[in-house]
């Protein structure tokens, strides 16, 4: 089969236009499906007198969230960001640090995270995208890395060491998300919330500028777009959502630590979008449910629980092209 | 500060070296096959664990490195034959993927043979000690052969590169894949050939620096970013640049690291300095590799957007 | 997925076990260690000496003990929620780890505030021995200063000049050097910083050489000490005094070897300890796991020993927890480094020694007492702990 060495460059394939609405339609099934599986986990938690389903389901909820918005410039844009928990940190730092000087409100929480996150996205998009490709990829693992370092250096909030949160986030003056299951439904709410808004990202019609810049930017610059700013404008949408899931995993892990931070994170968000499948948003989702789950039941058997999951990852490539969202496409008959 | 300069001055280069050896593998393997290889790190790492494993099975750390190299060949091929085949013609995100995958298998494999802990190999015997230069600093002769040895390879690829057949085929094959195949090459062959390559000069590189390394399975993981690093700054496909790059970072992190701090105390005070510097250091070859793309999106020696 | 993870535990510790829910006669017990990953040796040394503690004692405190194993994978928000599911679903009544201070950081919270009781056999940040001690958690090494503390004293009372202090760039890190210059009162020439998990220190060592300075202290763990002892003998340093805390240990010396002979380190424990029980670990651990153990596997062994003897206490009795505590705080049992009790903020008042990198006869590397630095020694931050018992 290497004897076809044909250019490979081009992005696998992403839905083509006329098979759009369709294809929407039994993935907006199949959202509804997953969440609303997702919505059942604490009545299960409850019925199976096991409430430690819901810590542990939110925690995968969040690192969903963070999943999708890689996608939406991974999948959509072609932008593989291997710096994007740096946008994570940023959030779970916005927790750590404001609480750290008595401002627990969430709302706080959240517009200084995005604010963070949209601020260093302008800076370092406008640069990162002059590069294309791998070069993007290495740019951007070179900004996230800064941002690592920075935030080791931060001694007066614990460093390397990290820092514990004395409580969650409050929400205008109450400590409802002390209560596990509301800290769940208000993170589920947001990745739904957040699923919707990249949907109607990626087709309006600045998703579809964005879609054509991937196949072909000099076309789309032929006919009047500046493939720059669309871009740039996903890039910092990417990263205000991701930072939205770090200001949500301050409050689950109650702990907030430079690790969030490091390229291993990020590498491990592309895992879980390519494996779930790149451009179908939903990917990111299950990418992310089923890598956690995974390691959690590898580890169980044993400390070699690694090699396991690169067995997985390999299958997957190799019978999978199009990642888990490919195969269930295929299973549905959907898929070409 | 002179002879301080001067000794930073050569461990940058040997660093650099050390990286170039891994680089030049991985940019031939992303130039010709544009084929990205997270597992490159471990062929590094394997050379290592072989050379330890034949060094003291023979007792004899040359006689280690005679059957360690040619080990790591026949496991770089075995990794083509039966994984890499499969995904030349596939994206570059199910490449990442896979090859994620197998970084992973390996890893734990070496910690299943291995263990977790450090594993030891003696410098020999011949190239222990230390060597006056220029009558004024002393250097590890051990280090001193690294970069002899890594000099030697770079002269022998540039002379391979531009001076012989497949030289030819490899420099046409980084610009130009279909105008190979259509000269006829037998472009599987070329592939497995630039592979085993590849893998050899990874695996060489471990091997050289087992007796100056810690030899454990971390290893290969935290020398694949700085390759990277150093791919992306070269350009891809370019060996030259490869060698420039490498060099560039070795010799940036190992004099800003010694000299940044004395800098920045001209500029400020020194408890700032020393803030600034500790905050600084670790980020110094990120901030090189965003300048240079910043300027130059594809590198020193980039020929096209990859 | 619960049964699972139990029955694998149980498989690990070797120890025949009651089938879960839990029972009268039963204590669970969750480790939180690094058990992959490049730190991984560490974790399992750890991991090792408590469960060997638990198979020669048969259980602990006469109760048949309910192990589960968990990786904590260096990750602080995984470490968390793997405690927090320790304690909330399986029901822990003991946690013990971790190997890392900020995995420390992590899981303190949650191992707490779920009711169980947290024995660090490693970890002994500043802040849970000073203002934030808690009457749940104990910790069965040293505070983290300590050792490097160690290392200062010597210093100073050889009489040295001057020092370079090397150190990677991070919290512990940084805490090192401020340990060694609490007790030393000579020139520092120099603060060096390297990024953590640098390979190459010859950048360092090359300042070093021009700088000469009367002695080196290093504290530079895992693999970056191997690499720097390995590469301090090549650059021809050998003259120098090298000092260090966690750079050349047990861990670390199957890497090293002999370049690691004569160098000096701060402990509060060898394998070579004079005292017949602790011989007898060393022996009993090398024959089960074919290596000599550390300070990591002791102090994990020392922690299930503290365990086991207020269970002891207690009759068995878990439900009182201040019967418990008190037992805890009472230390009654005989530690591998002789001298051993709890200072009022639950970390040890022990003695601290200078060590050396020595050869075996089998030709096997290990440090080995060499003299007492410090004698019933606490921490620093013991008084800005409020607790009072």
């Amino acid at each position: 089969m290497s004897d076809s060495p044909a250019p490979t460059t081009a992005p696998p394939a992403s839905p083509a236009a006329p098979l759009r609405r369709p294809r929407l339609f039994s993935r907006g099934a199949a959202a509804l499906a997953i969440f609303g599986l997702m919505a059942l986990v604490p009545l299960v938690a409850h019925l199976s007198d096991d409430p430690f389903l819901t810590v542990a389901f939110t925690r995968i909820l969040v690192f969903a969230i963070a999943a999708l918005s890689l996608d939406l410039i991974l999948g959509y844009g072609a932008l593989v960001s291997f710096g994007h928990a740096a946008y994570v940190g940023f959030g779970a730092y916005a927790v750590a640090i404001l609480s750290r000087h008595g401002i627990t409100d969430i709302f706080v929480h959240l517009a200084a995270g995005i604010g963070v996150a949209v601020i260093f996205a302008v800076l370092t998009g406008a640069i990162a995208l002059r590069t294309r490709g791998v070069y993007f990829i290495m740019i951007t693992l070179a900004f996230g890395q800064m941002a690592y370092f920075f935030f080791t250096s931060l001694s007066a909030y614990g460093g390397d060491d990290g820092i514990s949160l004395r409580g969650r986030s409050t929400v205008l003056g109450t400590d409802l998300l002390a209560h596990n299951s509301v800290l769940f439904y208000v993170t589920l709410g947001a990745l739904v919330g957040l699923y919707l808004l990249a949907a109607a990202v990626v087709n309006s019609r600045f998703g579809r500028v964005l879609a054509g810049t991937r196949e072909d930017a000099l076309r789309m610059q032929a006919i009047g777009f500046r493939p720059f700013r669309y871009q740039l404008a996903a890039f910092v949408i990417a990263g205000a959502m991701a930072s939205i899931s770090g200001v949500l995993l301050a409050n689950q892990a109650e702990f907030v630590s430079p690790a969030y931070m490091s390229w291993h994170r990020s590498g491990e968000l592309i895992v879980m979008v390519i494996l779930g499948g790149i451009g179908t948003l939903l990917g990111g989702v299950v990418g992310a449910v089923v890598v956690l789950l995974l390691e959690e039941w590898l580890s169980v058997f044993t400390t070699h629980w690694r090699m396991g999951l690169g067995l997985v990852l390999i299958l997957v490539v190799l019978f999978s092209p199009k990642g888990i969202a490919g195969l269930f496409e295929r299973l549905l008959g959907r898929g070409k | 500060m002179f002879n301080l300069f001067l000794l930073q001055l050569l461990n940058g280069v040997q660093l650099g070296i050390l990286l170039f050896l891994v680089a030049a593998g991985l940019t031939l393997i992303f130039g010709i096959m544009d084929f990205i290889n997270i597992a490159h790190g471990v062929l590094y790492m394997v050379g290592a664990y072989l050379m330890a494993t034949f060094a003291a099975a023979t007792g004899n750390f040359w006689l280690g490195l005679l059957v360690a190299m040619p080990a790591v060949v026949v496991f770089g091929l075995a990794l083509e034959v039966f994984l890499f085949r499969r995904l030349y013609d596939r994206s570059h995100l199910d490449q990442v993927l896979a090859t994620f995958g197998l970084m992973l298998i390996v890893t734990e494999g070496v910690r299943m043979i291995w263990g977790s802990s450090p594993i030891f190999v003696p410098v020999p015997e011949l190239l222990s000690g230390s060597i006056r230069l220029l009558g004024i600093i002393n250097y590890p002769v051990y280090r001193l052969a690294i970069i002899a040895a890594g000099l030697a390879v770079a002269v022998g690829l540039y002379v391979m590169i531009n001076h012989s057949r497949i030289g030819m085929l490899l420099r046409a094959g980084a610009s130009n894949r279909p105008v190979v195949s259509a000269l006829g090459v037998n472009i599987t062959w070329l592939f497995a050939f630039v592979f085993a390559f590849g893998a050899m000069l990874a695996g060489f590189a471990g091997a050289l620096v087992a007796p100056v390394l810690s030899v454990d399975p971390g290893m290969g993981g935290s020398v694949l970013i700085l390759a990277f690093v150093v791919v992306v700054i070269g350009g891809i496909g370019s060996v030259k640049g490869a060698f420039v790059a490498a060099l560039l970072v070795g010799v940036v992190d190992t004099l800003g690291r010694t000299f940044g701090p004395i800098l920045l105390q001209m500029a400020m005070d020194p408890s700032a300095a020393s803030q600034t510097g500790r905050t600084l250091a670790p980020m110094l070859i990120y901030i090189l590799m965003a300048l240079v793309l910043a300027i130059r999106p594809s590198g020193l020696f980039g020929r096209r957007a990859a | 997925m619960r049964k699972a993870r139990q029955g694998i535990a149980a498989l690990a510790a070797t120890t025949i076990l009651a089938a879960s829910p839990a029972l009268a006669d039963e204590v669970k017990v969750g480790l939180v260690f690094t058990l992959s990953g490049p730190a991984a040796a560490l974790g399992e040394q750890g991991r090792n000496g408590f469960l060997l503690a638990v198979e020669q004692l048969g259980g602990l405190g006469g109760l048949e003990a309910d192990v589960s194993v968990i990786d904590d994978e260096q990750q602080p928000d995984v470490a968390a929620g793997r405690a927090r599911e320790l304690v909330e679903r399986e029901g822990a009544q003991f946690v013990v780890g971790p190997i890392f201070s900020n995995i420390l950081q992590a899981i303190f919270r949650p191992v707490i505030e779920g009711g169980a009781v947290l024995v660090s056999p490693n970890a002994g940040t500043s802040n849970y021995a000073g203002a934030e001690c808690h009457e749940n958690f104990f910790v069965t090494s040293y505070q983290n200063d300590q050792s490097h503390e160690v290392m200062g004293a010597y210093a100073e009372r050889e009489g040295f000049g001057s020092i370079f202090l090397l150190a990677p760039n991070y919290q512990a890190g940084r805490d090192s050097l401020a340990g060694v210059k609490r007790q030393f009162s000579g020139t520092v020439v120099s603060e060096t910083y390297t990024p953590l998990g640098q390979l190459d220190f010859s950048g360092e060592l090359a300042q070093i050489a021009a700088m000469q300075p009367d002695a080196v202290f290093a504290f530079m763990p895992g693999g970056m000490g191997v690499n720097l002892v390995r590469q301090w003998t090549q650059a021809g340093l050998g003259d120098t005094p090298f000092l260090s805390a966690f750079t050349v240990d047990e861990s670390t010396l199957p890497g090293q070897q002999d370049a690691a002979l004569g160098m000096l380190a701060g402990a509060n424990w060898a394998p070579d300890f004079d005292l017949d029980h602790s011989r007898a670990f060393v022996a009993a651990y090398e024959e089960r796991f074919g290596a000599i153990p550390g300070t990591y596997a002791m102090q994990a062994y020392d922690a299930a020993m503290l365990i086991d003897s207020a269970i002891r206490a207690v009759g068995g009795d878990l439900s009182d927890i201040d019967a418990l505590r008190t037992a805890m705080r009472a230390a009654d049992f005989d530690s591998l480094r002789g001298n051993f009790r709890f200072n009022s903020n639950h970390y040890p008042i022990q003695d601290f020694y200078l060590t050396g990198v020595v050869q075996r006869e089998d030709g096997k590397f290990h440090t080995s007492i060499l003299e007492r630095i410090f004698e019933d020694y606490g921490d620093f931050y013991a008084d800005a702990c409020p607790m009072e018992w």
